[in-house]
Order: C-alpha cells, then structure tokens, then sequence
C-alpha cells in the first residue's frame, strides 16, 4: 500500500511540475535585464534568428524590470486602472441583480419559473460570439459604446452567477425562513436578514469566479473598445511583450498578483463555486 | 371550502407577485440588452447588407457556403469533439489519484487549481517562449540532433491549444470529479472488498456508475469553457493563425472588422443553433449511460 501510494504521490508531482515550472519561469524573468532577456528571447519577440535559451536562474539579476515598470510605463498604470473600472463595477453590480433574482428562483414557485430558469441556463452555455453583434448594436443604440460601461453593463445581467446563487440559497434550513414568517418578518427583510448572510459563501464564490473571469476579458474589449486607451491590461500586455520586452514579465507578474491572493484567501469559495457550478438543477 | 380555495389562489398571486419583483432586475436587463437585440437580429439575418429589403434564408445559404465559415465550423467541431472527452477522462483519471491521496490533497488541489487563475496574457507570454519557432522546444530538439517544428505556424497548433485548454481547465473539472467521489459512501467499496472486488471492478461498477449523473453537468460546463481558449488563441497568433486553429470566434472577430453584420446575425443563429445540438448530443450520450447503469 505504501508503495502504491508513493506512485500516485511521485506521478502527481511530476504532472504538478508542469504548473509549477511555468510560474516559476515567469517569476524567475521578471529578474532578467533587458540585455539578458535580448540575449536569451531575442529570436522570439525581435527580428534575430538565434534559438531561445533559458537560464535557470538569471545570471545577472536585477530589479531594474520593476523599477522600470513602476517609474517609467504611466501607461501599464493607466490600464491597470481600466482593468479595475471594469471589472469591479461589473462584479458589483451583477451581484445586486443576481441576488435577488437567485432569491427568486430558489424561494418562490411562479408561472414561467421553470421556463425561465431553462433560458437562464441556455444564456450561461452561449459562448460571447452568440449575442456578439446584437450586444454591439444595442450599445450603439443607446450610444454606450467606446466607454467603460459598455464592458460592465453586458455583465451585470450574466445569468452563471444566478445559476450559481441558487444552489447556495437553496441550501438554506426551510425552518429558518419559517421561523422568521411567524415572527411577521417581511420578505425583504427575510432576504437580507437570514437569505444574505448565509449564502456568504455563495457571495464569495461568486466574486472570486467572476473575477478570474472578467481579469482576463479580451473579447468584449476588442469589441465594443475602439481607443486603446480604454483598453483593459489583459489586453494591452500582449501588445507590450513586443515593444518593451524587459518589463512583459514584471507586468505579467503584478498580473498573477491577484489570482495569488484569491489563492491565499479564497480558495474554498472558488471550489465551492465550482462545485455549485456543477450541481444539475 | 370555496373560501380556503380563494384564500389559496391569493396567496398563490401574491408569491407570485413577489417572485417577479425580486426577479424584476435581472429579467429586465436580460431582456432589454440580451434577448430583444437577439430577437432583432434574428430579424437582421433576414435582411439584406443595408437592412433594407427582406431576403428570406439567403443569408443563411452564404453563410453556410462560405469557406471561412466551413473551415472554422470544422476546426472548432474538432477542437470541442478531441477536447471535452479527452479532458473529462484525464481529470477523472487525476481525481482518482488525488483522492486515494490523503495526506497531500489540499497541496495537488490548489496546484491543479492554479492554471485556472493564472492570467491569459501571463500565459501567451510563456507559450510564445516555448512554443515559438526559435522557442525553447525546439532550442532542446536542435540541442538533441532533432529536427525543429513550427509548433504555431502548422497543424502542431491545434495540439498546443488543446494542451493550452487541457492545462487550464483540469483544476476546475477536478474540483467537479472529487465532490462527486466524496458524495459515493465508503461502505459501499468496503462491501465490495468482502465480496473480493478488484480495484478495476470497484471503479467500474461503484465508482463509475455513481458518478454518471455529474457527468453532464461536467460536460456542460467544459465546453462552456472550451469556447475561452480562442483568448490563448488570439493572443498568441492573432486574427489569422494557422489554418487548423482557425476557429468560429476567428471567423466573428474578421466578420466583426468588416462589420458584415448581416452575415454576422445569420451566423450567431446558427451557432445557437449548433450549441444546442452540441449540449443535446451530451445529453443524450450521458442520460443513455445512465440507464446503462441500473443504479
């Protein structure tokens, strides 16, 4: 038994390394000069035709990259803020309208109930290709296109966290909201009072799933963003690798800060979301 | 009698007023930005380029006949059909082993977690150095006598983003798999071991059938997924890659640049269209492995 189970442990520790290698390599290339990473990526990000060569650990290490980055690119600064204009709004705010409505579906039986949540579910499948050209002709109808509201507003009615809040208010004692009825509380108040706090976990997983999500956007910004100074980081730092090569793997690096932290604080929450995410009906 | 029956029936209409104003936010927003723009362009994929004259279904058969179109319908048919069964069985494969692994679970959880978290731009930065013709991969094949491949720029590509979506997505199905191996009760395994089962016969008549109803969901949820990897895609090779990676998020990004909208609204109909099948074949495939089951 021992040894069987020496094998799993050295086989996950192999498949392990391929995660954490990369990130390893990334935090090891923040440390790179600029004339190191030349020497090591030139034929990559700049026109030479010499093979890539990768040290283990940077023969001349220097945090010039950092203060490079800090000092020197207002720009990195200005899209970072863009990154945060739109995804923190966008994750607020759909929690203010995903809540009541996963209120709703998990709380109540109404006509249309089951319909409805069937078309909830069908929108959380559609990929963002599907309602790409009818979001795109709406926002340019109401003249909202080109600005940081045309990312949030198409996120605020996503339906995956509803789909995801009900399971967890679905999981509230029936007895609990009973008991609060015969005290002659309202429903409103039921919702806030006993609905809200014990679905914190669901709250969290929400948060920390559609943060993962809307840190990364690149398609509703290549499309509904025409100026690049509006554009979030995920999508300006791919340009930047190829202009200012030194500093790509720093950027990269405060990039992996975040999802680090949601590591350190949130990780229950992000598998409980999951698990909810998986949870048929 | 036809008192309490009233008094029910108002009941019943005040929980359902109540229903609708809690829903009320998100049914409206929903609807105005989600729904009625794809009613219209459902009604836009029937008209001409200008919007002006009424064109019946030829906008569809352009579409359908479009070569841009067909490539990328049969890139992306084959990237969902290699893609979602060969993930779904690697990260049951992986739970499976994580779990027997008591000690260190917590540690290979959070390792398998973190590709998911890792930014797209801090990844396509890695790739690139890896997977570039002049990339560390093939700096080890010259280095060995070997030959090198241009992994982005030929039909090797497609193979890289199905490691990329494989790389990326085994933490979240793990996740799925374990809360479904922590839901089969332990003395079902230990019966079996009375009767003398094998390891096999355990994960095929125990393990496996208790896990089927998880399996749709699962399944669901990796092609909702599957559909992100044009970000790895995109960044990597931009609007024209190779060939076997041109996919149907490709095609809308060029048609979107030459706002063919017209064109566009026919093709997101039958992407609709093409999903749901897709999300009805799994559903078939699951539900008839069900019934196989007896459980």
């Amino acid at each position: 038994m021992g040894i069987k189970r020496f094998i799993s442990f050295f086989l996950l520790g192999i498949l392990g390394l391929i995660v954490w290698i990369p990130i390893l390599m990334i935090v090891l290339g923040s440390f790179l000069g600029k004339g190191e990473i030349i020497e090591c990526f030139g034929g990559i990000f700049l026109d030479e035709t010499k093979l890539a060569v990768w040290h283990v650990i940077p023969q001349y290490p220097t945090l010039w990259p950092y203060v490079n980055l800090l000092l020197d690119s207002p720009e990195f600064f200005v899209m970072f803020w863009n990154s945060c204009k739109q995804v923190f709004p966008s994750i607020f705010g759909q929690l203010l309208i995903a809540l009541p409505a996963a209120w709703s579906f998990s709380r109540f039986e109404f006509r249309g109930k089951k319909l409805l949540f069937y078309l909830y579910i069908v929108l959380m499948i559609m990929p963002f290709q599907v309602t790409m050209v009818s979001s795109y002709l709406v926002l340019e109808r109401l003249n909202l296109l080109d600005r940081h509201v045309a990312i949030i507003i198409p996120n605020l009615f996503a339906t995956f966290p509803v789909f995801i809040l009900v399971k967890f208010f679905r999981a509230i004692p029936m007895e609990l909201i009973e008991a609060a009825q015969i005290d002659g509380a309202s429903e409103g108040l039921i919702f806030r009072k006993i609905g809200l706090p014990n679905a914190s976990a669901g709250i969290i997983s929400v948060v920390t799933l559609g943060f993962i999500e809307y840190w990364n956007a690149l398609e509703q910004p290549l499309t509904f963003l025409k100026s690049k100074s509006l554009w979030p980081l995920s999508l300006y730092l791919p340009e930047m690798s190829v202009s200012n090569l030194s500093v790509s793997f720093v950027a990269s690096v405060i990039m992996l800060i975040p999802a680090c932290l949601i590591f350190l604080f949130g990780q229950q929450y992000l598998e409980e979301g999951i698990v909810a995410s998986g949870l048929k009906q | 009698m036809k008192q309490y029956k009233k008094e029910i029936s108002k009941r019943k209409r005040k929980e359902e007023r109540r229903a609708y104003l809690f829903l009320m936010p998100s049914l409206l927003g929903v609807g105005v930005f989600v729904l009625l723009p794809f009613l219209d362009a459902i009604y836009r994929s029937m008209k001409d380029t200008m919007g002006k004259n009424f064109v019946g279904i030829k906008n569809y058969s352009t579409v359908i006949q479009n070569e841009a179109f067909l490539l990328a319908g049969k890139n992306t048919g084959r990237f969902l059909l290699v893609c979602i069964p060969l993930l779904l069985v690697t990260s049951l494969a992986l739970s499976v082993v994580i779990y027997g692994q008591k000690k260190y679970q917590g540690f290979f959880k959070t390792t398998f977690l973190i590709p998911m978290a890792i930014p797209v731009a801090a990844v396509v930065l890695l790739w690139k150095i890896i997977f570039h013709k002049n990339g560390l991969i093939n700096a080890f094949l010259t280095l060995t006598g070997n030959k090198s491949i241009l992994w982005m720029n030929s039909g090797y590509a497609f193979g890289v983003l199905v490691f990329s979506y494989i790389w990326k997505n085994m933490g979240y199905n793990m996740v799925l798999w374990l809360a479904g191996l922590s839901g089969i009760s332990g003395t079902l395994y230990e019966a079996a071991s009375l009767d003398g089962a094998k390891r096999y016969q355990k994960f095929r008549y125990i393990t496996f059938p208790l896990l089927l109803p998880s399996v749709f969901m699962i399944s669901v949820l990796s092609l909702v997924n599957s559909f992100k990897v044009f970000r790895e895609a995109y960044l990597i090779a931009g609007n024209y890659p190779d060939k076997s990676i041109y996919m149907i998020q490709h095609l809308f990004n060029n048609w979107f640049v030459n706002l063919e909208i017209s064109k566009m609204c026919a093709a997101a109909v039958l992407f609709v269209i093409i999903i749901m099948g897709f999300v009805g074949m799994i559903h078939k495939i699951t539900s008839k492995g069900d019934q196989e089951g007896g459980y």
